[in-house]
């Protein structure tokens, strides 16, 4: 590209992404954010610059090539620019909306230097809804079985990336998903305002297509253990279990009706839809005011999908200030927008309940920053003394997951680490067992969606080479 | 899908359901249960599997019409599928030879005694079983348990058969007369698992209880089933569903299982309104 070209490109701005009125959005459970037209799609796709040594796709945990996908859609062809992405990413329509990209190829994009990166994430979202809603989903070739069958534990991100690359590869793949649908964290945890469900679903049918088997309510380590998959003709197994396990606080009054984990809370709400209740038959605790405790994207997700059950007030409670929130930027922002308050350097002590024991009030003690600790984050330690109530009906406790503890209880010869995460070869994702890979929040514990895709991503060409040498 | 192979209605409101279901049945132990999705609107809630049949790859189950799922899942006969069936879950029951087991099951509490009974008589134990229920009418299982039991001892609340009072004035008559029991298993409503634990903590007789709480995922990743057992928080779907019965706070489970009594009260009330519906239509045609 001419620097003339560039200097002009470099001029458009940012398109902007039209979204729902908060003040509408906060009484449904519709997508915020509508999605880019072709109009502005294209025009957003004109910004990128086009670099020879495009510094974007190193920052994408699964490299799709950003360049050439963008020059598609500024040139107008869609279907094309999905596929291109599909090359290399089986759930773009999910990526686009719940990658955090502003620390991954947005980050390093070099319009970005200068003013605002181009917008891949929002691109790749056009790309893939375009590609769905005109009905030109194309299934890829096949290439003939190669007498190997693999066996996949969880039906998460992981799980899900390892099932793409291997059947495209030619490979029988099973996956084993203890729910009742396949999709994980973006089933459960993700709400329905930031990633609708029918999208999920669309993506794993496409799966389906591909020739992948999916098996629901199946829990490995219960129905069958990994040593009976690997001898019941499984010639590699997969572990893409996550950390599915809730951190409690350990603090007095925990099992009152009322505080709930954020698993349970957005399980009840997400995967059971029980924000339909009585209509869906899964019941979820209403309150005017709720309480989520902790700082992060579940917490964000809990907190805002408690504002949809139209409560007089949401308030995050969070021990440390806002700076070293780990919420995605662009979600507390949303959050503030519907109107979440914030009650920041505060720590619950414990919960008070009524004679039925419902939950009425916390107590709360404030919190002062200390010195940075191993995460580089300043340590809240308490006030003295500073100890106050709050009244409060609901509580949402969001403040991590352990690792889900089935497969290493049943299966003792894989390595785990003093947490509970599954140790593997970061290259390749081999556990310390023969024919045994794992990866995602299994191994890392709580991550990002896309993290456990460029696990899964890594451990589908190990588990290639592994098959086609049998050398372990 | 999940195909119910044979249904048997035990009272007015307790069916028993043998579902096909071949995975579950070659793994399942006694003491572990399933959770089931009735429909595409349904909830999920946990049922204890009573018995399987490997050959025939079946589990059996049994449910008592309280609610409005157990209301649906009471609607479909042989034929019919269940949406959503997983399992085995939870541990199994530590089965051994003790010597003498008491077994204990109070209304439905009977089914997931049943399976245990039969366990422990296999592994050598003189099993001695008492069930009960608030009347004749209610009563299951007990040519069942009689033939998996050295003694079977019946009890109703009203006395129309058996007899008449609770199932822990048998387990304390046994006490009273210096029987030697070396286990007691009791499973049933709350209240009577806590009233079994009182009458034989002062022996220091070891009691397991199969607890029922509140369930979403049966698999530990929610924990809506969470209790104090010895002071600490456990999950029931992963760490029970058994317990050592002196170590529960029963009180504790008994708040939080009534913790949305408002909204299965309403989810019942609009089922019973779109059936008086239903009933209403078949009527008129």
């Amino acid at each position: 590209m001419d620097p003339k070209e560039i200097k002009e490109r470099m001029k458009i701005p940012k398109q902007a992404m039209p979204e729902q009125d908060p003040k509408e959005r906060v009484r449904n459970f519709y997508e915020v954010p509508y999605g880019y037209t072709a109009e502005l799609a294209m025009e957003e796709a004109k910004r990128c610059i086009q670099c020879k040594n495009p510094l974007c796709v190193g920052g994408c945990p699964v490299n799709i090539d950003i360049p050439w996908f963008i020059r598609l859609i500024a040139e107008g062809k869609f279907v094309e620019a999905a596929r291109k992405i599909k090359e290399t990413n089986g759930l773009p329509a999910v990526c686009g909306r719940v990658c955090p990209q502003e620390d991954q190829c947005e980050k390093v994009c070099v319009v970005g230097k200068k003013g605002q990166p181009v917008s891949i994430g929002r691109l790749e979202r056009f790309a893939a809804d375009y590609e769905r809603e005109h009905g030109e989903v194309a299934i890829p070739d096949i290439p003939k079985w190669t007498g190997k069958k693999v066996a996949i534990v969880g039906a998460g991100p992981a799980g899900l990336t390892v099932a793409g690359d291997l059947v495209k590869k030619g490979h029988k793949v099973t996956v084993f998903e203890a729910l009742h649908v396949a999709g994980g964290v973006l089933m459960y945890g993700i709400p329905e305002f930031r990633l609708p469900k029918k999208i999920v679903e669309a993506e794993v049918e496409y799966l389906k297509k591909m020739g992948v088997e999916i098996v629901c309510n199946a829990v490995i380590g219960k129905l069958e253990t990994v040593d009976e998959l690997l001898s019941n003709g499984y010639n590699a197994v997969f572990i893409g279990t996550g950390a599915g396990l809730p951190v409690f606080m350990n603090i007095p009054g925990e099992n009152l009706i009322g505080v709930y984990s954020a698993n349970e809370y957005l399980t009840r709400l997400n995967l059971m839809r029980a924000y339909q209740f009585p209509e869906f038959d899964t019941p979820i605790l209403r309150g005017k005011r709720v309480v989520v405790i902790g700082g992060g994207n579940t917490a964000m997700d809990a907190a805002r999908t408690a504002l949809r059950l139209c409560p007089e007030e949401v308030t995050i409670v969070y021990r440390r200030s806002r700076e070293e929130m780990p919420a995605r930027i662009e979600e507390t922002h949303h959050g503030e927008e519907e109107g979440l308050k914030f009650l920041l350097l505060t720590n619950p002590t414990r919960f008070i309940g009524d004679e039925e024991g419902r939950l009425k009030k916390i107590e709360c003690i404030k919190m002062e920053l200390g010195e940075p600790d191993e995460s580089g984050r300043r340590r809240p330690v308490p006030v003295k003394g500073s100890e106050f109530q709050i009244d409060v009906d609901i509580a949402v406790v969001a403040i991590g997951n352990g690792a889900n503890p089935l497969i290493p209880q049943t299966t003792p010869d894989i390595k785990v680490n003093k947490w509970g995460n599954i140790t593997v070869n970061q290259d390749t994702g081999r556990t310390s067992k023969k024919g045994v890979f794992s990866g995602g929040d299994i191994v890392r514990g709580g991550a990002t969606v896309i993290l456990a895709m460029g696990d899964g991503r890594r451990a589908a060409n190990s588990i290639h080479e592994y098959l086609a040498t049998g050398v372990w | 899908m999940f195909e119910i192979i044979e249904k048997r209605q035990l009272s007015h409101t307790v069916a028993l359901f043998r579902i096909k279901a071949p995975m579950i049945a070659q793994k399942r132990k006694a003491g572990q249960f399933i959770i089931i999705r009735v429909n595409e609107h349904g909830e999920r809630i946990p049922l204890t599997i009573v018995d399987s049949d490997n050959k025939e790859g079946t589990i059996t189950i049994i449910s008592q019409e309280v609610g409005k799922t157990t209301s649906l899942l009471g609607d479909l006969e042989k034929g019919d599928s269940i949406m959503d069936v997983v399992g085995p879950l939870g541990r199994p029951t530590h089965i051994e030879n003790f010597g003498t087991a008491v077994c204990v099951g109070g209304g439905i509490g009977a089914a997931p005694v049943y399976p245990i009974a039969k366990a422990l008589k296999t592994a050598g134990n003189k099993v001695i079983s008492i069930i009960g229920a608030r009347t004749k009418e209610l009563l299951i299982l007990e040519n069942e348990m009689k033939n998996t039991s050295d003694e079977l001892y019946v009890t109703t609340d009203d006395g129309s058969y058996g007899h008449h009072g609770f199932v822990t004035q048998i387990l304390q008559k046994f006490i009273d007369e210096k029987r030697r029991l070396d286990l007691v298993v009791g499973i049933g409503p709350v209240p009577m698992m806590k009233a079994v634990c009182n009458v034989t903590r002062p022996h220091k007789i070891h009691t397991v209880v199969s607890l029922n709480s509140i369930m979403v995922d049966g698999t530990g990743m929610c924990g809506a089933c969470r209790v104090t057992i010895g002071g600490k928080n456990q999950f029931v779907c992963v760490d029970g569903p058994e317990f050592d019965g002196h170590e529960v706070d029963f009180d504790e489970l008994i708040r939080r299982n009534r913790g949305y009594l408002k909204e299965e009260k309403m989810a019942m009330e609009e089922l019973t309104y779109h059936e008086g519906a239903r009933c209403y239509e078949r009527g008129a045609s």
